[in-house]
């Protein structure tokens, strides 16, 4: 076999990343702790650099490394979001860390290398890519929960996601040497051709496996970890955890169970259902309880994860449209939110409940505007992004015959509408608090790119509508 | 009829309006309070102004939908459609004709935040005539959902003291209700392959399907309504409102729920309608009675005339689910009715509100001795609210109780008695309210009406006498339209009839 270096040209994003992180790693090292500002300048060009490769890479489908990665329009629009989330989670970081004497130069690199993970993972054609590239991106994750090494939350939220994450990378490597052992590949397409007939050592591969998929997007009932770590964690990486990771796992969930397990989906259908069903309702009913914003924002994210997830259980090409729109304009909420949480910051240091933000709308308009903005959306009102999102996975369950999954799950997002609203009410209705310090401009950025895209993306939806349907055809 | 998009023009303008308080007025002193004022003032009138051309372009002769516009928006599962036919072009104007008079109630009454809740009221016109004039099914509930958002703000900032309670059982109720709707909406879809209005009210859904379809939009539409048992968020909506608030919730929001049952529940599911008219005939029935009853024991001036409100619609109701040309013609006679009179009597409780600052029945009493002007208008629609022949009132009234009388004379014999119990408790409140002698202090300086207050007072009295002696345009408007809803409705019972037959 004849190696040819041409041939690695549609992997060109990922070999960019994988060398820059090498790189920077040796430039912070020897250079020092003078090093944060650069590294973090460079790492952010590095993930623009990336983004216009794959928006400029081969429009073809291509195979790699003997199907272990492939390049499609399904990848190319994941690791597009990807991507961006990464690069606007750490441009949100650079400031904060440096205000709370956080900076390293390790935090940039390890994000660099997580975006690497997500991306081979997203582009996983075998069950060994797949764990390679989810090993990647967590072992990174779990070293930057506990960024803040002198803080007791922070240490804790990295051990806690460790030791679970662990866990639950062992659960999917058994599902795998399971589902190899029954099926005799690891490719996805090879399974896919072994596995019509569902064997009882085939199901509880699957069931291993989806449990090990389950825990990384964060749904019920391996959702334990994410109210801890997301508050645990110092903000910033919070709003990096529920961005980009999450869309990288329910990437790689949905390319798997439709390319390896296309003809035992009844089998795993059920499955995805009840997860999504329990993410939804969850989500919902346990938030209300909650005064802080980021595990408000945790328990938010178990229940949007409820309702990505309605898509894949529909197991159509709509399904996974609706999937990939959702995760696009859920990613865009999340970062905005944590836009507005990282700017809670009064002279004696930042505030994270709910109540801090009273009178909001006097104090700073147009934040609260945004805010109240992302809010709406995220539950889900019309004319708002977060409407378009729920309405393309529901449209896909009804159309699979999911009514049960369908009507339970608009039901909870009433009720999860309750603390969505509660926020408006603060800003709106209650009296101003002490306003907080001028946000920085970047945060500014994102929470208005953020902010005028969940408001204004039913002008025009075209564009995103048609790359998502295009994605998806990807994988059929 | 015109070669420009004048539906999409009266449909927006509001938000242009919207759009030029946020970007031109800085500030929130008195000057800008006032400019903000003004160019919502001028905003609504000039959509006013511009929704008489629909008025008057309007073809009542015409079967198809009129000023139709076709854009593509949503790729394959919705399309950007306008237009409007007899049912809903009423309703357009009643909105634009209602809003100059919610920003004139609110000119004084509104001291804080004057340039946001400017720009709630515009944006929630811009939702409201959409609704009233969407054809595309997702587009429509766009519309009917986003109208949540800023009543909800309007009721939460500007309301009274329980206003975070009613406003977030208000939001919560009919979003509840509208989420069934929307996967409704999707099975729709999937079995007709559009969203498309105009082909869906000639698709035949399977009967099966129709119930559940029909059960789901109801779910919606009787909370809007708001039909008996689920009306109980109206009462403290209507409360804690500010005038204004009260009257776009009393005058429009809920009439898109009747306009709903006619647009969508009755032509689509024609089967289905017709199973359920006898359990739409009780809920109708109940709530004529009970909440007439209700609005008896009231204290609240704002709160009976809210639980008359619910009353009134259960004649829409009935009117409409009997399913003839006199019922339905009577039901969007009664709705556009209901929108002058109730609006104007909300109107009445914000002129002595904005007086007293109390809206407490015992508080008043006597102020035919002060307000002589007022005592006269809030008699007129006072009568109207009874349905006094010769108000607008009497005409919905009647119309509805003949073609129930057709159908079932029960139904419309309870009814009847919860005319009696209207009369009862409206003439009981003017009596307390303005009769008798004027003994309170804090009334003894009371104004009368000023010019502001009967610039919109007027316009209503107007149209509530007109249309009470002359209601020939309103009924001529919707002839066509109805006419077809009813064949659709003949058509299933014709069949359900042979059906039955065929058993035998």
């Amino acid at each position: 076999m004849t190696f040819s270096l041409a041939a690695l040209g549609p992997a060109l994003p990922e070999i960019l990343l994988a060398v820059a992180a090498l790189f920077l790693v040796l430039y912070g090292a020897i250079v020092g702790a003078k090093s944060v500002d650069t590294v973090n300048g460079l790492a952010l060009a590095v993930l623009f650099a990336a983004l216009v490769l794959v928006l400029l890479g081969p429009s073809e489908p291509a195979v790699l490394f003997g199907g272990s990665f492939q390049v499609d329009a399904y990848g190319r629009f994941l690791k597009v979001l990807t991507l961006l989330g990464s690069g606007g989670a750490l441009a949100m970081s650079v400031d904060w860390l440096k205000v709370e004497k956080q900076s390293r130069f390790e935090f940039a690199v390890l994000i660099l290398l997580s975006t690497l993970g997500m991306m081979m993972l997203i582009s996983a054609g075998d069950l060994i890519a797949l764990y390679m590239g989810l090993e990647l991106m967590s072992l990174s994750l779990y070293v930057i929960a506990a960024n803040n090494r002198d803080s007791v939350r922070s240490t804790e939220a990295g051990l806690k996601y460790f030791v679970l994450g662990a866990l639950s990378s062992g659960m999917l490597l058994y599902g795998a040497s399971l589902i190899y052992g029954f099926t005799g590949s690891v490719n996805f397409a090879r399974i896919a051709e072994a596995a019509h007939e569902p064997t009882l050592g085939l199901i509880f591969g699957i069931v291993f496996m989806f449990a090990g998929l389950a825990f990384k997007v964060s749904a019920v009932p391996f959702h334990m970890w994410t109210p801890d770590v997301y508050e645990g964690a110092p903000t910033p990486v919070t709003a990096f955890f529920g961005a980009a990771p999450k869309v990288a796992a329910i990437a790689v969930f949905v390319r798997f169970s439709m390319e390896a397990l296309p003809n035992v989906t009844h089998q795993w259908q059920q499955i995805v259902v009840f997860i999504s069903l329990a993410s939804m309702v969850l989500g919902a009913f346990a938030a209300i309880g909650q005064k802080n914003l980021k595990r408000l924002m945790a328990y938010s994210s178990i229940g949007h994860m409820g309702y990505a997830l309605v898509g894949l259980a529909a197991g159509t090409e709509e399904g996974v449209r609706g999937v990939l729109v959702y995760m696009t304009i859920y990613m865009a909420m999340t970062l905005g939110t944590f836009a507005c949480i990282l700017s809670m910051r009064r002279k004696d240091g930042m505030v994270e409940n709910y109540e801090d933000l009273a009178g909001l709308a006097r104090t700073s308009p147009v934040k609260a505007f945004m805010l109240a903005a992302l809010m709406f959306s995220l539950a889900g009102i019309p004319p708002l992004a977060g409407f378009l999102a729920k309405y393309y996975v529901f449209l896909a369950a009804i159309q699979a015959g999911l009514y049960t999954l369908a009507v339970v799950g608009v039901l909870a997002s009433v009720v999860g509408a309750f603390y969505y609203l509660r926020i408006v009410k603060v800003m709106y209705f209650d009296e101003p608090a002490t306003p907080f310090e001028p946000m920085p401009v970047e945060l500014k950025a994102v929470l208005a790119v953020s902010g005028l895209f969940t408001l204004l993306l039913f002008v025009y939806p075209a564009p995103l509508l048609a790359a998502a349907g295009v994605a998806a055809r990807a994988l059929f | 009829m015109y070669d420009w998009p004048i539906l999409s023009v009266v449909t927006f303008l509001p938000v242009v309006g919207a759009l030029l308080i946020v970007l031109m007025i800085r500030g929130d002193d008195e000057v800008a309070q006032r400019n903000a004022r003004w160019v919502a003032l001028w905003a609504t009138l000039v959509t006013f102004l511009i929704s008489l051309l629909l008025l008057f372009g309007f073809d009542p002769a015409n079967t198809d939908f009129q000023f139709q516009e076709n854009r593509a928006w949503l790729g394959d599962i919705a399309a950007y459609r306008m237009g409007i036919d007899g049912i809903s072009m009423p309703f357009v104007v009643l909105t634009t004709l209602l809003m100059p008079m919610c920003i004139l109630a609110s000119w004084e009454s509104i001291h804080s935040r004057v340039k946001e809740y400017m720009i709630c009221f515009l944006v929630l016109e811009t939702l409201m005539i959409g609704t009233f004039s969407a054809l595309d099914l997702l587009q429509f509930y766009i519309f009917f959902e986003g109208g949540l958002i800023p009543m909800f703000l309007i009721i939460g900032i500007w309301g009274g003291k329980r206003r975070i309670y009613a406003t977030f059982k208000f939001f919560l109720y009919t979003l509840a209700g509208s989420v069934l709707m929307m996967l409704a909406i999707m099975a729709m879809y999937w079995q007709a392959g559009t969203t498309d209005i105009r082909v869906l009210l000639t698709h035949a859904f399977p009967p099966g399907m129709q119930i559940w379809l029909w059960l789901a939009f109801f779910a919606s539409f009787a909370v809007k309504m708001p039909m008996w048992p689920v009306h109980t968020w109206l009462p403290d909506a209507h409360v804690e409102a500010p005038t204004a608030g009260s009257v776009i919730l009393a005058g429009i929001l809920l009439k898109m729920g009747g306009y709903g049952f006619l647009r969508f529940s009755l032509p689509m599911f024609p089967d289905a309608s017709l199973y359920f008219a006898p359990l739409v005939y009780t809920l109708s029935v109940v709530a004529i009675i009970y909440t007439s009853l209700v609005a008896l024991m009231q204290e609240d001036i704002k709160k009976l005339i809210a639980y008359s409100s619910v009353a009134h619609m259960g004649f829409v109701t009935m009117g409409i689910f009997t399913m003839t040309q006199e019922g339905i013609q009577g039901a969007v006679f009664q709705m556009v009715s209901h929108g002058f009179v109730s609006g104007a009597l909300f109107l009445c409780v914000g002129v002595v509100y904005d007086r007293m600052h109390t809206r407490e029945i015992a508080a008043y009493g006597g102020l035919v001795h002060r307000m002589p002007v007022y005592a006269t208008f809030f008699m007129v629609f006072t009568m109207a609210n009874v349905g006094l022949p010769g108000t607008s009132g009497f005409i919905g009234e009647f119309l509805t109780m003949l073609a129930a009388f057709g159908r079932n004379s029960w139904v419309a014999f309870f009814a009847a008695t919860g005319v009696i119990f209207s009369a009862a408790y409206a003439l009981w409140l003017y009596r307390r309210v303005i009769f008798g002698p004027l003994e309170k202090e804090s009334l003894k300086d009371i104004l009368d009406v000023n010019r502001r207050e009967l610039a919109s007072l007027v316009p209503l009295l107007f149209f509530t006498i007109l249309f009470g002696v002359w209601p020939g345009p309103i009924l001529e408007a919707c002839n066509v339209a109805v006419q077809a809803i009813v064949a659709r409705a003949d058509l299933a019972a014709g069949a359900a009839k042979a059906a039955a037959l065929a058993l035998h």
